[in-house]
Order: structure tokens, then sequence, then C-alpha cells
């Protein structure tokens, strides 16, 4: 078994670890919770990982770039508001097009970003610092305080939470699930075969050899900066179709989980390293952490947050212990 | 000398006197003594901790849950005082709470060696966690009146005790920065910490004493929140580390580490805090001013690239 593991490449070994904290987690809280296997459990926890995936893919394309974008909560903000209001005065618009509409929107707010990173050269941090405070002020100025409320928005988008793509026995596959899973699906294809995306992966592993090599780094990274805002821009969909009533302060503390769930997934921090089956993986283990939180008896709700900070620094612990392992193993053997 | 303009320091010297000028000029109550503390006292405790961050992020780290133990701090010191233990003791426990988060804190950073943004991220969710762990959903206040008169009132003359506080740390803290082996030190890992590994600096050990000094700073802003405001809640500080980085960013504390000056902070968070004072005596809502705050963080770095930028590009041209 030590041969097998001997022979497998690193990026594989993390993923590996981090199933196998997946697994033990939801074992774990299967034990404490009845019902856990439920149809109706599995699909909750997926409607939540379908609003912050999207989030997560984005803010591991802008991470590998060696950046970081602390603005996607209030771009979801923004879209998830303004896409609602324009709704509620124009309710016959064709489902495809409000989706474009908000990934447009969401873009939009990327690329604001992305010309003050790449161009104007900022460091992300302070751009999306910045971003962070001037989306949230525009959202609030814009909306004057008020509510959008389900009761403005249109039937179909009410309904879309509940509509599936289909069923197998009682488990049912979400559409809104398989939106944000055909998202991951999208940009796993293009990072594993698309010279434009590899791109990506140089310009965070050595943004001077990148720039040497004849890679337009600027273009890259403003690139991954609009499609942060576009992914963030989806997740906005899903939350307004997800929750209906759109308060000014919607989307906020999305950045922190977005990169915990990026962090815990295997992503360097550092940029250049990271993949979307690991993203996945590490969305769905902060997610499921969060949900399953609320739903154990045995500690109040006030527990929740508390835990989940100290178990995403349990996983990325045993993370980085885990890898450390391995690659000592590898090592050793050689 | 005409240099020193020149430097980002000066430019912040210049953008303070504009918006002292301006401030003077659209509110009358602006240079009244009364006015001058409350612009203070309203961040008082943002400032004390962006001098400690000042530090952390020389030596490029960063300390993002330095708002939670802020919050936690407060509540633990609400929860004790609630439970009867006299409030002089609870000071010290919770001091000490503060010293705990920043040893944790320290050990994932320097021993475990996982970086310092994913640390301080979880133990940002974890300590506010713990605060509202404590409070559940109440507010605790009733606090002795001596804690209360402590935060609110007038300590040596007419200043508050937190802004005695503040002037203090901030003489300790510019001589520790700038003129002993221990700043340079700091300065040293910020730029290339495996150099001053190989070089002989005790890398881990300078790391340690900056996380719990920061721990420690944070707890003791966190109980001068709670006398300013005679209160606490599950909720106290929340948000407030985009404040405080902003500040020491602003100051020209480069985010990538090795380069920065408490002269700098200092001026920025003069700018910041007239700049706050002067909106809300120009009944400017909070909201619009964390947007101008945001706006005059990116602009303070585009700025001078921008500027950059064009003189290479005239220079290239001749």
């Amino acid at each position: 078994m030590i041969g097998m593991l001997r022979n497998l490449h690193p990026q594989t070994l993390r993923i590996l670890a981090l199933f196998i904290v997946l697994i033990l987690t939801i074992l774990f809280f299967a034990t404490q919770i009845d019902g856990y296997f439920s149809p109706r459990m599995i699909n909750r926890i997926a409607t939540s990982v379908a609003v912050i995936l999207p989030i997560a893919i984005g803010q591991a394309l802008v991470v590998m770039t060696r950046n970081i974008d602390l603005s996607v909560g209030s771009i979801v903000g923004i879209v998830a508001y303004i896409i609602g209001d324009y709704l509620g005065s124009h309710g016959d618009i064709n489902p495809v097009l409000v989706i474009l509409l908000a990934l447009a929107l969401g873009a939009f707010c990327g690329a604001i970003n992305g010309v003050l990173v790449a161009y104007g050269k900022v460091p992300s941090i302070i751009v999306t610092l910045g971003t962070l405070a001037l989306f949230r002020t525009f959202l609030v100025e814009y909306s004057d305080a008020r509510t959008i409320t389900t009761s403005g928005l249109p039937q179909w988008l009410v309904d879309l939470p509940q509509v599936n793509l289909f069923s197998i026995g009682n488990f049912d596959m979400r559409l809104i699930v398989a939106l944000a899973l055909a998202a991951a699906l999208l940009a796993w294809l293009a990072l594993s075969r698309l010279r434009m995306a590899r791109k990506i992966y140089a310009v965070g592993s050595n943004p001077d050899a990148a720039i040497v090599a004849g890679i337009n780094a600027q273009r890259v990274v403003f690139v991954s900066f609009v499609l942060s805002g576009l992914l963030a821009g989806l997740a906005g969909f899903i939350f307004l179709a997800k929750f209906g009533n759109i308060t000014v302060v919607a989307g906020l503390g999305f950045e922190l989980k977005s990169v915990a769930a990026v962090v815990v997934g295997g992503v360097n921090i550092f940029g250049g390293s990271g993949s979307i089956l690991g993203v996945l993986i590490g969305s769905v283990l902060v997610d499921t952490i969060d949900n399953s939180l609320t739903r154990w008896a045995l500690v109040s709700e006030f527990w929740r947050d508390a835990l989940l900070g100290m178990l995403i620094m349990a996983a990325v612990a045993a993370d980085t212990f885990m890898t450390r392992s391995f690659g000592r193993l590898k090592r050793g053997a050689n | 000398m005409l240099a020193w303009f020149k430097s980002w320091e000066g430019l912040l010297l210049l953008i303070l006197t504009v918006t002292i000028a301006a401030n003077v000029a659209l509110a009358p109550q602006f240079l009244t003594l009364q006015n001058q503390i409350n612009l203070f006292q309203l961040s008082i405790e943002k400032i004390i901790v962006a001098l400690a961050m000042t530090f952390i992020i020389i030596n490029a780290e960063i300390d993002l849950s330095v708002a939670s133990v802020m919050g936690l701090a407060a509540c633990a010191f609400g929860v004790l005082v609630a439970n009867g233990v006299p409030a002089g003791l609870a000071i010290v426990l919770c001091l000490m709470l503060g010293v705990a988060s920043g040893a944790f804190n320290a050990f994932w950073i320097a021993f475990a060696g996982i970086p310092s943004l994913v640390v301080t991220l979880a133990m940002l969710i974890a300590y506010r966690g713990f605060a509202r762990v404590l409070l559940e959903d109440r507010g605790i206040s009733g606090f002795p009146q001596w804690f209360a008169d402590l935060g609110q009132k007038a300590f040596l003359g007419p200043l508050p005790l937190a802004i005695i506080i503040f002037l203090l740390l901030l003489a300790v803290f510019s001589y520790v920065l700038h003129a002993t082996g221990f700043g340079r030190q700091v300065f040293v890992i910020g730029t290339n910490a495996d150099v001053a590994r190989y070089s002989g600096v005790k890398v881990r050990r300078v790391k340690t004493i900056l996380f719990v000094m920061s721990g420690a700073v944070a707890a003791l802003a966190g109980l001068l929140y709670a006398a300013r405001l005679a209160s606490v809640r599950g909720d106290a500080a929340v948000g407030f580390e985009l404040d405080i980085i902003t500040m020491v960013l602003l100051g020209g504390v480069s985010i990538f580490g090795g380069k920065g000056s408490m002269l700098g902070v200092l001026l920025s968070v003069l700018i910041v805090l007239n700049l706050r004072n002067g909106m809300a005596l120009n009944n400017v809502t909070g909201h619009v001013q964390t947007g101008v705050i945001g706006v005059l963080l990116i602009v303070s770095v585009l700025g001078p690239n921008l500027v950059q930028m064009w003189r290479q590009r005239v220079g290239a041209a001749s």
C-alpha cells in the first residue's frame, strides 16, 4: 500500500487525504444526527453548497494567480439584489436571459477589480478590501434600505430551488445544484485542457518566468478576476432563487467561506497550484460542517461558528500534516 | 529634506493637511477640543490595534483575528463580571485570554508552518464563535462605575485613558520598531524569512512574540471598547479588522512585508479619523464613509503607480 502511495502525484495524495477527512466528517455527523443520509438532508446540503461552490471556484482561479478576491461577498449581494429588483418590475423576461444578466453584472464588478490589480498594479488584497466596502456602499445607497421579497419575484424564480433535473428514486438532482456542478465541470475541463487556462498556473507559480516565456500575465490576472466576478454573479442568482428575500447585508461573509473552502481544498495560498476537484471537496466539507452543526442536537446554535472555525483549522492542520508525511514517505523511499 | 516630501509619508502629510483644511472650512465646530477628543475616541480601540498590526504586516504576516479577539475579551469580561468576579481580576484574566489566543495563533503560524492568512481566517471565525457562545443573544451591562468612567471620562488632563494608552503604545512601539535590534529583525524577516533564518535570526521566536503581542493588544482594545460602551454584545467589534488593516496599509506599510514606518501609520490614522469626523459632521452616512475610505485606500496605491508608469513611458520615449 505504501508502494502504491509512493507512485501517486503529491496533488493526488492531497485530494485523497481531503476526501478521507470528508468521509470521516460525514460518518461522524451520521452517528450524531438522525436521518443524516435522508434525501431531504442531502438536498438541503446540496442546495447550500450550490451557492458557495461557484464563489469558491472563482476564488480558486484568483488565488492560483497569487491574488485574493475579498469582494465576492459584496458582488453576490449586489447581483442578488439588483436582479431581484429588476425582476420586480420586469417580471416576464426569459429565465436564461436573467442568468446571463447576473453573469454579466458579476463580470463587470470583477472587471473593476481586474483592471486595478492587473493594470493598475495595486495589490489584490488592497483592491478587494476597497471594493468590498465600495460595492457594499453602492448596494446600500442603491437599495435605500428596501428589502427584496418573494412577492415581487416571478413565480418561476421562486419555484426554481425545487425544480429537479432528474430523480433517482427518492434522490433528486436539483437544477440549481446541477448549474453549480456544471460550472465546476467547465472550470475543471478548462484548467486541465485549455492552454489559455493553463496559463493561470504559470502566472501564479512564477510571474516573472511566465512573462519571460511570453505569457501576457496582466491579461491572465484580469481574466481571472472577471471570472471570479462572473461566478460570484452566478452564485448571486442561485442565492436569489434560494432565499427570495434579499436584504442589503446579503452575501456578507461569503468571502471568508470561499477562502476557507479554497484553502481547505488544497489550493496553495501562494499561487501556482490547486485543482477544481479539491475545491469541490473543500466546499462540500466546509458547507457540510456548517450545515451539520446547526442540526447537531448536542450543541446549541451558538457553538456553530466556534466549531466551524476550529474544524477548518483542524482540516488545514491535518491536511498539512498528511501532505508532509506522505511527502516524507515518498522521499524516504527513493 | 525636500526629497522626504516625495516619500509616502510626505504624501500622507499632504493629504492630512488638505483633509484638516477642508474640515475646518466646512464645519465650524471641528476645531473644538471636545470634537478633537471625540474624533479619536470613536475609533480609539481600532487605532491601538493598528499599532500592533503594523509589526505583523511588516513581518510579512497578517492577523485577521484581531477583531474577534477584541470581541472575545470584551464578552469574557462581561460574563466574568456578571458572575461576580471582581472587575480588576476580570481585566487580568481577559488580558491573559488575549495572550493565549495570540499564542495559539503563533503555534500554528510559527511552528506548524501554516500561512497566517489561513490560520487567522479560521480563528477569526472561531474566536467570534466563542464570544457568541459566552454571550448567546444577550447583552451585558451594569459594569462598575469606575470601569465605565475609565472608558468615557477624562483621565489625565482632558484626555481619556484610551488616548493616553494609544500615545504610550505609539511611543514604545515606534522606539522598538525603528531603534532596536528586535525591530530590525522584524523588518528583515518580512523582507525574506529564509535569509533571516540563515543569518541567525530566531524567526520562530520573533513571530511568536509578535502574534502574542497582537493578541494581548487586541484583548486590551476589547476591554477599552467594553469600558467606553459600558456594555458588551456577542457581535462586539465585528468587522473591525478591515478598518485596522486599511489604516496600516494606507500608512505605507507594504503588504508584502519589509517596508513601512510608524510615522506613516500615525499619519494614515490621523487621515482616516479626520476624514470620518469631517464626513460625520457634514452628515455623511457611515456606509458612504466606509466607501470613501475604500476609495482612498485604492487611490493611495494606484496614484503613485500611475505616476511611475507615466514616468517610465516618458523616460523610455526620450
